[in-house]
């Protein structure tokens, strides 16, 4: 069976688990897999702690619990110092290099982008970030297919907004660089 | 998709709190109450959107005190009628539990149960309640209890649940917890007429309550429902099986809380749901609800490892599976018991198991979080 086993995490407001939700839904309603997706977070609206599972399998996912996530996708330096030492030790971590200052070096495999400037200078939208890192996160791992992932996008995105998160994708699919 | 459409047939990626609210509505539910509350808020959030485009009422009480005594009222005018609600909610309402055993009213509770004593943590799962629902109200009586382990198993549970509750005028509970009702996975509901569902009785017209007999029928009575022109008597004091009160006559009394147990007990081949791989297997892994997805990866586990190694969920926790409890522990040699709370369900499995096996209990390495199956396997190969 292959599985893979992801953490995305942020604070509060960021959308890391929307962006957990939407990679789920792309994973069973578009690509045919099965995926399990859970969540976490603190009691404060926005600047808490905010973290999604996600499971995406080739078969039903038997135990639901990520305890050791083969890719780590972080939105905020909290995100590093509550997750990173859980991450696969051949991982992969992907992080938004505006919001990460120090990225941990126990990582092999390192990818970074600068998900909110992007999404603040160039679609003027930088609560599309978590989009950004779906689309990095597509690029780099092929987790899900693109085609999959941009069909969720827009099914989870108010009405109008499609073309907007479909920009924020392609910026996270064509900008995210290796460490 | 439409949301005026009833059944939602297809594949969804949603939590287990909209699989339950959509089974309900697969089951015909047209009545439900409830007090929003952390972790089954969305399970009364969907159905208030819900059921008044499927011609449903969704009512929110003042509080669960409210919510139950709406649900029994309504399940006493005909409608298939639920409430839905966390531990301090059934906390709540364990008198009027006590009253829908009593009156013998058909009723689905759902307990999204959540973390510790009093509010404790209301977004982490725990299956804390699990004595709660089947021994809370005072008295003697029976209920039923069903324990999913997956958003799935929370639409067909809850559409179980109705089935139940409607053949043998008894609540009964769906216990799912903060973990599942707020997991999103695969969720495939049915054709509408692929789901089969049970109805009650009604009884039929009769000049006089003395010439029907709408209580205390072993078999189940059926039920004299108000608004079809029946003259019917209920009450939740000791009465007779026409409904009427008696508090002076002891086998009045003995039959009025003997009936209703023996009503679910004589039909526990029925009620009662278990999966059993143990066959070969030296060592059975026994849980229920989402702790038996780490039962599951821990036995795969140990297979790998060349140990014997099998696992028994029970999907019903009331009735007792005792007979199936009994008949594994005669096939193994050692019984490890699951759960995710310090042992609720453990003493009942190992007053069945421990005259014929080796039983332990074994919980969570920390509360809320359900066993890694790599604890479980570290546990079998030191014991």
């Amino acid at each position: 069976m292959v599985q893979t086993d992801l953490t995305i995490a942020g604070v509060g407001g960021q959308g890391s688990i929307l962006a957990g939700v939407i990679l789920g839904s792309a994973a069973v309603t578009n690509d045919g897999k099965y995926a399990t997706q859970t969540q976490a977070y603190s009691s404060e609206l926005r600047g808490g702690f905010a973290v999604t599972w996600v499971i995406i399998a080739d078969e039903p996912v038997v135990f639901p619990r990520v305890t050791q996530p083969d890719i780590l996708v972080a939105q905020a330096q909290d995100s590093i110092t509550r997750f990173g030492d859980s991450v696969n030790p051949d991982g992969i971590l992907i992080y938004d290099e505006d919001m990460v200052i120090e990225p941990p070096g126990y990582i092999k495999r390192i990818y970074k982008i600068p998900a909110t400037s992007l999404a603040r200078h160039e679609i003027q939208a930088p609560i599309t970030a978590n989009i950004v890192m779906l689309g990095a996160l597509c690029k780099i791992t092929g987790v899900v297919s693109r085609d999959a992932l941009e069909k969720a996008i827009a099914m989870s995105v108010p009405r109008g907004k499609e073309s907007l998160n479909r920009d924020a994708f392609n910026l996270g699919f064509e900008g995210v660089k290796a460490c | 998709m439409s949301r005026n459409k009833k059944v939602l047939t297809g594949t969804h990626f949603e939590m287990g709190n909209w699989a339950c609210a959509e089974g309900a509505i697969a089951a015909g539910c047209n009545f439900v109450a409830g007090y929003p509350i952390t972790p089954a808020s969305e399970v009364a959030n969907r159905l208030a959107a819900r059921l008044p485009r499927v011609n449903g009422t969704f009512l929110q009480t003042e509080d669960e005190i409210g919510a139950i005594c709406s649900a029994i009222g309504a399940s006493w005018v005909g409608c298939k009628a639920m409430t839905v609600t966390s531990g301090p909610g059934i906390s709540l309402m364990q008198e009027n539990i006590g009253f829908a055993v009593a009156t013998e009213t058909p009723l689905v509770i759902i307990d999204v149960q959540r973390f510790g004593p009093s509010t404790g943590v209301p977004s982490v799962g725990l299956a804390a309640d699990m004595v709660q629902v089947a021994r809370g109200s005072h008295g003697d009586y029976q209920i039923i209890a069903l324990s999913p382990e997956s958003p799935q198993e929370m639409f067909d549970l809850t559409i179980r649940a109705f089935s139940l509750a409607e053949a043998y005028r008894v609540p009964v509970f769906l216990m799912a917890d903060g973990f599942i009702g707020h997991m999103r996975e695969q969720i495939v509901i049915p054709e509408e007429d692929r789901t089969k569902i049970k109805q009650r009785k009604i009884a039929e017209q009769s000049v006089s309550v003395l010439d029907r007999r709408d209580f205390l029928d072993v078999k189940v009575a059926p039920m004299p429902v108000f608004g079809l022109g029946l003259k019917a008597h209920v009450t939740s004091s000791c009465h007779d099986e026409h409904g009427m009160r008696n508090l002076s006559d002891p086998a009045v009394m003995h039959t009025y809380v003997m009936n209703p147990i023996k009503k679910i007990v004589n039909h526990r081949d029925d009620i009662v749901q278990v999966e059993d791989d143990c066959i070969d297997a030296e060592v059975a892994l026994v849980s229920y609800g989402t702790v038996s997805r780490s039962a599951r990866a821990a036995a795969g586990l140990a297979r790998k490892n060349g140990l014997k190694v099998g696992t028994f969920r029970m999907l019903t926790c009331w009735p007792f599976p005792d007979k199936e409890i009994r008949q594994l522990a005669e096939n193994v040699e050692y019984m490890l018991v699951l759960e995710n709370n310090t042992g609720q369900m453990y003493p009942y499995i190992k007053a069945e198991a421990a005259h014929a096996c080796r039983v332990s209990f074994l919980g969570p390495q920390t509360l809320g979080q359900i066993h890694d199956p790599e604890y479980i396997l570290s546990h079998l190969n030191r014991r």
